[in-house]
């Protein structure tokens, strides 16, 4: 299963970004090898306005079930509960970190937007 | 004769020369509120109500039975405002543009275009001027539209002067009050905040090849730069508005300083005059 975490870099040892639209990357973990990709998100990073629903057709043409990131707001929200994936919450430094906080079921599940739009 | 009121800075006294240079003038006018997300012209031009209209734009809806999901709207939207999950469009109403593309390129006619409510206009009438604002919603972020139909007002003006006041900034909502204006007033202040967004609107309005001139408001606060940097770009200074404190008070009054302080009727009389020479003799700015 793919587990898709908002990163500020291309390794585990990146900083975890605690935003979902306006993340750098997206680190696609399999949790099954342990291997992983990434996607460069610059584009919306960048986009002047739906940065998080674009961001989340990202994640869900990537075929990751699960995303953990800091805080989803509600258009992105929207999306990635209709195409069926869980959110998780992580409060993590690294993707690393966030990645063994997953795997140890230590995160709280999102079943809802917990912030307003651009809440940073 | 249209004219625009326009700065880059915020609070630099749009509002303030907009109401009372309409007050200063001889004849019936027009003044067009396009500072939609908050018109405050209202304040002053108090009078009665003549009409008022909810505004909407055309967002589209989805016919699911109809959709193949082929996300062809997806990817002609340049707003973001479509996602297709599933195999079915997701629409975003608050960040569509109302352009209309994703009906157009539908290969299943599966759009169709519905209104949707972004805010109100009004018209009211004080004494001689006829007053149209737009208000924006709020939490509705799409000013443009609705600048739009607060100037489709003009249409029906019949060659009467209007005066549109326009939005702080230099995006589209500024951009878009100030299109085929005759003229642009900009009004800053005599400061290095002031000078810095002055230059940026003064960019913006020689891109767009409107003539424009500046009026110094609050002279007398800060220093001498706006007027250094005027005379080195060859802008004209229209007008210049003292740092006076018995202004200040009028206007937090409510108040016409036109009515209450008649010291300071030529001048706006005076800006009328410059603002006319601008007009018919191009003698302004160019871009």
């Amino acid at each position: 299963m793919k587990v898709a975490f908002t990163a500020a870099g291309d390794t585990l040892d990146s900083a975890f970004d605690s935003r979902f639209g306006r993340a750098e990357k997206f680190i696609i973990y399999d949790m099954e090898n342990g291997t992983f990709t990434v996607i460069d998100n610059g584009q919306n990073f960048q986009a002047a306005q739906g940065a998080g629903i674009q961001s989340a057709q990202h994640v869900v043409a990537s075929g990751a079930q699960a995303l953990v990131t800091g805080h989803l707001g509600p258009k992105a929200a929207k999306v990635i509960f209709a195409a069926g994936i869980a959110a998780y919450h992580a409060d993590a430094k690294t993707v690393g970190e966030a990645v063994s906080m997953y795997k140890s079921k230590a995160l709280k599940p999102l079943r809802d937007a917990d912030v307003e739009g651009h809440w940073v | 004769m249209k004219v625009a009121i326009a700065s880059g800075k915020g609070g630099t006294g749009k509002t303030f020369v907009t109401v009372n240079l309409a007050r200063s003038h001889m004849h019936p006018l027009v003044v067009l509120d396009c500072d939609v997300e908050e018109p405050n012209s209202n304040l002053f031009l108090t009078g009665e109500l003549v009409a008022r209209h909810r505004y909407s734009i055309m967002v589209p809806q989805v016919d699911e039975s109809a959709c193949t999901g082929c996300r062809i709207c997806a990817d002609v939207c340049e707003f973001n405002a479509i996602a297709v999950i599933a195999g079915k469009p997701l629409v975003f109403e608050d960040l569509c543009h109302a352009c209309g593309g994703c009906a157009v390129f539908c290969p299943q006619e599966a759009m169709t275009e519905v209104p949707h409510e972004i805010g109100t206009i009004t018209i009211r009438q004080a004494g001689t001027v006829r007053l149209v604002e737009g208000l924006l919603d709020v939490g509705k972020a799409l000013a443009v539209p609705l600048v739009r139909a607060v100037k489709n007002y003009e249409k029906s003006t019949e060659g009467k002067t209007i005066l549109l006041d326009a939005p702080p900034g230099t995006s589209c909502p500024m951009v878009w009050t100030i299109g085929d204006c005759d003229a642009v007033v900009l009004v800053a202040e005599p400061t290095a905040f002031g000078l810095h967004d002055l230059q940026l609107a003064v960019d913006t309005v020689r891109e767009v090849g409107i003539p424009f001139g500046v009026v110094i408001n609050k002279d007398g606060l800060g220093d001498a730069r706006v007027a250094d940097y005027c005379q080195e770009a060859g802008i004209p200074i229209l007008g210049k508005i003292p740092h006076d404190r018995q202004i200040a008070q009028a206007y937090a009054n409510g108040d016409m300083v036109v009515d209450s302080l008649p010291q300071y009727r030529q001048l706006f009389t005076r800006l009328w005059t410059s603002i006319e020479h601008l007009v018919f003799s191009k003698g302004g700015s160019h871009g």
